[in-house]
């Protein structure tokens, strides 16, 4: 399938109001086009957080998409806002998609989708234990690499350590 | 965490295993509850070997950061090195020089071959066998000889650079890379007749450990982990990076799904990389061993992500630049990561002696887990 296909594809299966768009979408307007990156390696698509986990049921679920392969979680500190970033593959369709999510800095908030793929249990502990990002619906939210008792979260930009870093 | 150490209320045993234990080849920390001799839960602790590469990675340059990946896989070092290279060759679009092309692969493979023996040696000996890993130690050193004599390293390689690599191969670098083919195709052998169809081995792996192929995609398994559960993901097939698309060799899948499909997957992967080193031996082309790069590095504003197969399986490299000398944020996915987060899935329900069988299987390295 071309870039073109996978994004048309993605288009007829995501109702209005699910991506980025911050303007509310009448009902008898026709769907505005879906705010995909320009130039990018692969099809990438900022979507709405809340609506997260209903578009990962869909896009894992829709037999043409088959996005069954979640094979990097992670996030980036954009000093005003966090954007997680998800890759996904079908290993029956080897079409790859990624999806990013802006989340507010304060209170950073986003479903998990531990139910959809599995391997998110780890891949969010690590992001929840290094950004601090709360997944909600999360089995096990804990830290992963840190102890328990650690204070701050070492991969956001504004976070000093004395002690443990050096600045080059 | 420890107080949780001890019987429960409803009898069941909980113990650590590691972080210094033998069979977990690295500061591997499991809680595990156990019912008798079953196996009810596992629970990774990682992070004893937790160095925050990624954040380290912030603060290097793009031709610093690549001697760091050494030694987050230590025994895929070139792949991670290669990995990083061609995602900083991605972004400044460096068309890098046939000859280093084929370097490259011919350095990937041997180490997957010294990587692969390794575990070989390992696993075998954590099921009790002490003899097949002086065996494995033997042939690698070959390849180990080879490694420093070109690369002047044995285990931190950091010999490929954005645009190739960083010398010409050493003068008896075909040589001898020709005898280890000779003598390692009579050695594997060897190795099938000692262990593979060893009886008390086959009972140790055969049924265990067992892993679906839906289970395996929704874990993220990758490498020989997920081929053994007969899921395609070779990368070099799927994705072909450098020669791979010019060399003949087969994608090895099984599908038993348990720790003997694992095994025999390697097993075979290793003669595919021997008839991938042979083809190309003979076949190094003339020219350069590097692309003429800038002396200071500097990528594009934009997201670049790389893959390549590792021993162990995927890893990706994904880079998000600002335009600057150094990368804004550095995401490394490693494949042990999700290979050990199906371990729990896997091990549930066997023996505790079943354990050291299956985390061998998965031939887990710790810092590659931990970065």
């Amino acid at each position: 399938m071309s870039p073109e296909e996978l994004k048309n594809k993605v288009a007829n299966l995501l109702a209005p109001g699910q991506t980025g768009d911050a303007a509310p979408v009448p009902a008898d307007a026709a769907p505005s086009p879906l705010p995909w990156e320009e130039g990018a390696q692969w099809p990438a698509l900022m979507i709405d957080p809340t609506q997260w986990l209903t578009v990962a049921r869909q896009l894992r679920s829709t037999p043409s998409l088959a996005f069954d392969f979640l094979f990097c979680l992670t996030c980036i500190d954009w000093k005003t806002h966090f954007t997680m970033v998800y890759h996904l593959r079908s290993t029956t369709h080897h079409h790859t998609l990624v999806i990013k999510a802006k989340l507010d800095r304060a209170d950073p908030v986003i479903a998990s989708v531990t139910p959809i793929w599995h391997t998110a249990e780890f891949h969010e502990r690590e992001v929840y234990d290094l950004f601090g990002v709360q997944f909600e619906g999360h089995p096990d939210l804990r830290r992963l690499f840190l102890t328990d008792e650690w204070i701050g979260y070492p991969l956001r930009k504004d976070y000093e350590d004395p002690v443990n870093m050096i600045k080059l | 965490m420890f107080e949780e150490i001890g019987t429960t209320e409803s009898g069941d045993l909980v113990i650590n295993v590691g972080p210094q234990h033998p069979s977990t080849h690295g500061v591997l920390h499991l809680i595990i509850t156990l019912n008798g001799e079953t196996i009810k839960n596992v629970e990774p602790h990682l992070g004893y070997i937790h160095r925050s590469i990624e954040k380290m990675c912030e603060s290097l340059t793009y031709r610093q950061f690549i001697y760091v990946t050494s030694r987050m896989d230590y025994l895929s070092s070139h792949i991670n090195n290669h990995g990083c290279a061609m995602c900083v060759e991605q972004g400044l679009q460096i068309e890098v020089p046939p000859r280093a092309k084929v370097i490259r692969v011919l350095m990937d493979e041997l180490t997957r071959l010294a990587s692969h023996q390794l575990w070989w040696g390992a696993l075998a000996m954590d099921v009790g066998a002490l003899t097949p890993f002086f065996h494995a130690f033997r042939e690698r050193e070959m390849i180990n000889e080879i490694m420093e004599e070109t690369c002047g390293a044995r285990l931190t390689m950091n010999y490929m650079v954005p645009g190739g690599v960083m010398i010409d191969l050493h003068p008896s670098f075909q040589q001898k890379v020709k005898e280890f083919i000779t003598h390692f195709r009579s050695k594997i052998d060897e190795y099938d007749e000692l262990v593979t169809g060893n009886v008390i081995f086959q009972n140790r792996m055969k049924g265990v450990g067992y892993i679906s192929r839906e289970d395996a995609i929704s874990y993220g398994c990758t490498g020989p982990t997920a081929r053994g559960s007969g899921i395609r993901c070779d990368i070099r097939k799927l994705f072909p990076y450098e020669v791979y698309d010019q060399v003949q060799f087969e994608e090895i899948t099984e599908t038993g799904g348990d720790c003997f499909a694992r095994y025999l997957v390697r097993m075979q992967e290793m003669r595919q990389s021997l008839s991938i080193i042979e083809q190309l031996i003979d076949n190094i082309p003339e020219g350069d061993f590097q692309a003429k790069t800038k002396a200071v590095l500097k990528l594009p504003k934009g997201e670049f992500y790389s893959i390549i197969e590792t021993a162990r399986g995927e890893f990706g490299v994904y880079i998000v630049s600002e335009g600057g000398t150094t990368p804004y944020r550095i995401k490394f996915r490693s494949p042990g990561f999700s290979n050990l987060s199906a371990l729990n899935h896997m091990a549930r329900g066997h023996k505790i002696g079943d354990l050291v069988a299956i985390m061998g299987t998965l031939d887990l390295v710790i810092p590659d887990i931990d970065r």
